[in-house]
C-alpha cells in the first residue's frame, strides 16, 4: 500500500522523468533549431532540418507543460517559490517558445517573401528558449542568487545548456539527414560536444564548491566511490562519441544512430547527478518536496490517472517515431 | 500607477483572451475534418480529400498558436497567482493535470500522424489519428470547463486550516453549471469553426476558385451553423437559468437590475451609472427579462442592491452579454438565409458570399463576449465564495509585471496579424492550383501517388 509519505516521492520521480524526457526531447528539435542555416541559397538545408522535427516538436514541447503541471498540481508551494524568483526568465522563455513554435508553421505557409523572417525567429525563437533555460539552471543551482559571481555563472550555464542542445540536435541529424547534411551534421555534434563538455564540467565543479550540501553529499565515504561512478561514466561518454565522430559518416550509413544515443546517455547521466545533488530538497536548501506537496488524496487522485496515462502516452510516443523513423528527407504536409 | 494586482489581471485577460481564440477554431474543426476523411473513405472521392488537406494546413496553423499561448497560461498560475494555487490548489491541480495527461500529448502526437503520416500509415490509422486529435481537443475543453466551471459553482470540498481539500471528485468535476457551460463552449466552438470554413470557402469562390472543394466546404458548413445556432441559443437559454439559480448577482449585471423588482424590462441599451447605482437612457421591452429568467411576465429578480461590495462591475457584463446576444443573432440569420438560398438555389448569389466573408470571424467577437460575461461577471470573486481575485495575487514587483506583459502584447499582437495574413495568402494560393476535377474516384494508394505527384508540381 501506499502511504502518504511515499506520495511526494512518486510524484517527484515523475516530474523528474518528465523534466529528463523533456531536456532529450525538445532538447534535441531546440538544437536543430539553433543549427539552422541562415545563409541564402540553404532553403532546401532548411526545409530538411526542419522536416526532421516536424512530426514530433509539438508532442516534445508537451514534456515542459506536463513538468511544469507537475510542480504545479504536486509541489504547489515550490512552483510558486521557483516561478517567483525566475519571473523574467521565464517570461522570456515563454517568447522565445512562442517565436519558434508559430514559426515552424508560418514558414510553410506565409507568403514567400515572408518565409526568410519566419526561419530567422525559428533559430532565434530556440536559442532564446536555450539560453534561458540554461539560465534558469544555473538560477536554481545558486540558490536564487543574484550577486555578479552568481549571474556570471549563469550566463555561463545558459551557453552550457545551448551547446548541449546543439549538440543532442546534431546527434539527431547526423541520424536522420544523408549526404552533404549529414556531414555537416557530423562537424556541428563534433564543435557542440566540445563546448558542452567544457559546460559540464565547470557546472559540475562549480555546483560542489558553491554548495556545502552538494559537497557533503558527493564526496561523503564511502559513497564517493559508487557517486563518482557518474562523471566518470559521462567523460567516457564524452571521449566515445568524438572518437566515433571523427570517423563518421561511416559506410553503409552503420552507427548513424549511436552519436544520437551516446547523447541521451550524456543527458541522462547529468540529470542522475543534479538530481543526486538535491533530493529530497525541491527548492534547494530551503523547501523539502514533504514540504511541498498538495493534499494527499488530491495526489492519489491524480495518481491513479498518471499510472494508466503516462504508459499509454510513452506507447503512443514510441509508436509516433517508429512511423517517422529514418532519414527525413522526403517528409511533407498532406 | 498601476499596481501588481491590476497588471496581472490585464496580463491574464489579455493571454487567455488571445488563448481562447484558437481552441475555439480548433476543437470543431478538427471534427469537420473528420468528417471529411470519413466521407473520403465511404466515397474515395479525392474531392474530400482535397478539402481535408487544405484545412489541416489551416488547422495546424490554429493549434501551433493555441499550443504556444496555452504554454504561457500554464506558467500564469504559478508567477502571477500563486494564492490560487495555495488555497485551492488541491482541486485545481488535478484537473489541470489530468487536461495535460488525457488531452495535450494525443493532439499533440497524433497530430504528427495527421499532418505527415499520410503516405507512411494505413489509411485507417490515418483516420484514427484525425479522430484521436479531435478526442484530444475536446477532452481538453472538458477539463479546462470542469475547472473553470468549479471556480463559478464550486461543490464537493471543504475547507481545512484555510485550504480547500477534495472530498467528492464526482461533484467537483460534474459541479452545477459544468454541464451548461461546457455544452455551450463546445456550440460555440462549432459555430465559430463553421462561420470560419465558411467565410475563408466564400473567399476563396469570390476570388474566382471554380473547383469543388470550397463548394463542399462552404455546404457543410452552412448546414452545421443552421443546426447548431437555434440549438446554441436554446442551451445559452439554460445556461442563464443556471446562473440565476447559483449566481444572482451575475445575472443582475447582466439585465443591469440595481433594485430587486417584478416586471422587470429587457434592455436593449442603457448606461450603468456605478456611482449612482442606477442605468441612464434604457430603452426595453416590458417584462421581458422577467418572463426569459422566470417565464412570467411578472417574475420578480433580485437586484444589485442585495449584492453590494459582493458584485461585479455592471457595464463591462452588461454589454458584453448584448455583444454576444447581437452576434447569437446575427449567425442565427446569417446560416438560416444561407441554408434557405442553397436548398432553393444549389448555389450562393455573391452579395450572400461577401456577407459570408464579413462573417468569418464572428465567433470570435461572440465567443470572447461570452466569456468576459462570465469571468468578469465572477469577480470579485476568483472562486466564487471561496477566494478573492485580490487575495490570489503575486508580489512580484509592478515593473516586472509591466515588462512581461509589454512582451506579450507585442508578441500576440503581431502575431495576430501574421494568422490574419497567413489565412489570406492559403486562400489565394489554394485558389491558383489546379486540380484534377474530372478524375475517376481512386483507391487510398493511387491518391497517394497522384497526391505526390501534385506536390512535386
Amino acid at each position: 500500500m501506499i502511504t502518504d509519505a511515499m506520495l511526494p516521492v512518486i510524484f517527484v520521480a515523475l516530474l523528474g522523468l518528465a523534466v529528463l524526457i523533456y531536456a532529450i526531447l525538445d532538447g534535441y528539435d531546440l538544437g536543430v533549431g539553433m543549427l539552422l542555416p541562415l545563409e541564402e541559397g540553404s532553403t532546401s538545408e532548411r526545409d530538411q532540418l526542419i522536416a526532421s522535427i516536424g512530426p514530433f516538436w509539438d508532442a516534445n514541447e508537451t514534456w515542459l507543460v506536463l513538468a511544469v503541471g507537475i510542480l504545479l498540481i504536486a509541489f504547489p508551494v515550490a512552483h510558486s517559490e521557483i516561478l517567483y524568483e525566475l519571473y523574467l526568465p521565464v517570461s522570456l522563455m515563454i517568447l522565445g517558445l512562442i517565436l519558434r513554435g508559430v514559426a515552424f508553421d508560418f514558414r510553410t505557409k506565409a507568403s514567400v517573401d515572408l518565409q526568410p523572417l519566419w526561419d530567422k525567429c525559428f533559430k532565434y525563437g530556440s536559442l532564446l528558449t536555450a539560453l534561458t533555460q540554461g539560465y534558469m539552471l544555473g538560477q536554481y543551482i545558486v540558490g536564487f542568487n543574484h550577486s555578479l559571481e552568481a549571474t556570471l555563472f549563469c550566463v555561463l550555464s545558459a551557453f552550457g545548456v545551448s551547446a548541449a542542445y546543439c549538440y543532442i540536435g546534431a546527434g539527431w541529424l547526423v541520424m536522420k539527414m544523408h549526404g552533404e547534411l549529414q556531414i555537416k551534421a557530423v562537424a556541428w555534434a563534433k564543435q557542440a560536444g566540445r563546448i558542452a563538455f567544457i559546460g559540464v564540467c565547470l557546472v559540475s565543479i562549480t555546483n560542489p564548491l558553491i554548495n556545502p550540501g552538494v559537497f557533503d553529499r558527493w564526496f561523503d565515504y564511502p559513497l564517493v566511490m559508487f557517486v563518482l561512478l557518474i562523471p566518470l561514466l559521462c567523460f567516457s561518454a564524452f571521449i566515445t562519441n568524438e572518437i566515433l565522430l571523427r570517423k563518421m559518416p561511416l559506410n553503409n550509413d552503420s552507427y548513424c544512430a549511436v552519436p544520437f544515443l551516446i547523447c541521451v546517455s550524456i543527458f541522462l547521466l547529468c540529470f542522475t547527478g543534479l538530481a543526486f545533488s538535491y533530493f529530497p530538497y525541491i527548492v534547494p536548501d530551503k523547501v523539502t518536496i514533504w514540504q511541498a506537496a498538495s493534499a494527499p488524496e488530491s495526489l492519489r487522485f491524480i495518481l491513479v490517472g498518471a499510472l494508466i496515462v503516462v504508459p499509454t502516452i510513452l506507447a503512443y510516443t514510441v509508436y509516433s517515431y517508429r512511423v517517422f523513423h529514418g532519414k527525413a528527407s522526403d517528409l511533407k504536409y498532406y | 500607477m498601476l499596481d501588481v494586482f491590476v497588471l496581472s489581471r490585464i496580463q491574464f485577460a489579455l493571454n487567455i483572451s488571445f488563448h481562447i481564440l484558437f481552441p475555439t477554431i480548433t476543437i470543431a474543426l478538427c471534427w469537420m475534418l473528420f468528417y471529411f476523411k470519413l466521407r473520403y473513405n465511404i466515397s474515395l472521392n479525392p474531392v474530400w480529400m482535397r478539402a481535408y488537406r487544405f484545412w489541416v494546413k489551416i488547422f495546424a496553423l490554429s493549434f501551433a498558436l493555441g499550443v504556444v499561448s496555452g504554454i504561457t497560461m500554464s506558467f500564469q498560475f504559478g508567477t502571477n497567482w500563486p494564492g490560487f494555487m495555495e488555497k485551492v490548489g488541491n482541486i485545481a491541480g488535478p484537473l489541470l493535470g489530468y487536461e495535460v495527461l488525457t488531452a495535450f500529448f494525443l493532439e499533440a502526437t497524433f497530430l504528427g500522424i495527421m499532418l505527415f503520416g499520410f503516405t507512411r500509415v494505413p489509411n485507417t490509422v490515418h483516420t484514427l489519428a484525425t479522430f484521436l486529435v479531435a478526442v484530444g481537443t475536446t477532452l481538453s475543453a472538458f477539463w479546462i470547463l470542469a475547472l473553470n466551471s468549479w471556480m463559478q459553482t464550486p461543490v464537493g470540498f471543504e475547507m481545512r486550516d484555510g485550504v480547500a481539500h477534495a472530498t467528492d471528485w464526482w461533484a467537483i468535476i460534474f459541479n452545477p453549471s459544468f454541464p451548461y457551460r461546457f455544452t455551450h463552449m463546445l456550440l460555440a466552438s462549432g459555430l465559430t469553426a463553421a462561420f470560419f470554413v465558411a467565410g475563408i470557402s466564400a473567399y476563396r469562390i469570390l476570388k474566382g476558385d471554380h473547383k469543388h472543394a470550397p463548394r463542399l466546404a462552404l455546404k457543410t458548413a452552412i448546414v452545421i451553423a443552421a443546426l447548431l445556432a437555434p440549438l446554441q441559443i436554446f442551451i445559452g437559454d439554460l445556461h442563464g437559468l443556471n446562473s440565476l439559480e447559483h449566481q444572482p448577482e451575475k445575472v443582475a449585471a447582466i439585465e443591469g437590475v440595481w433594485e430587486t423588482e417584478k416586471s422587470v424590462p429587457l434592455l436593449l441599451f442603457a448606461i450603468p451609472d456605478e456611482e449612482n447605482r442606477e442605468n441612464t437612457f434604457e430603452v426595453g421591452i416590458p417584462g421581458l427579462a422577467s418572463f426569459i429568467l422566470t417565464h412570467d411576465f411578472n417574475g420578480e429578480i433580485r437586484g444589485l442592491n442585495e449584492f453590494e461590495g459582493q458584485h461585479p462591475p455592471v457595464a463591462p457584463v452588461f454589454w458584453s452579454f448584448r455583444i454576444m446576444i447581437a452576434c447569437g443573432l446575427l449567425m442565427l440569420g446569417v446560416a438560416w438565409f444561407s441554408a434557405f438560398l442553397l436548398l432553393r438555389k444549389k448555389q450562393l448569389p455573391k452579395i450572400m458570399l461577401k456577407v459570408l466573408v464579413g462573417t468569418t470571424f464572428i465567433g470570435w467577437v461572440a465567443t470572447l463576449a461570452g466569456w468576459y460575461v462570465s469571468e468578469i461577471g465572477r469577480q470579485p470573486w476568483l472562486v466564487n465564495g471561496v477566494l478573492q481575485t485580490a487575495d490570489a495575487v503575486t508580489t512580484i514587483a509592478p515593473t516586472n509585471v509591466g515588462i512581461s506583459l509589454l512582451g506579450y502584447a507585442a508578441i500576440y499582437t503581431v502575431l495576430l496579424a501574421a494568422y490574419l495574413h497567413t489565412l489570406r495568402v492559403m486562400a489565394l494560393r489554394a485558389v491558383k492550383v489546379e486540380e484534377y476535377e474530372n478524375s475517376p474516384a481512386r483507391g487510398h494508394e493511387n491518391f497517394i501517388s497522384n497526391a505526390n505527384e501534385e506536390v512535386q508540381a
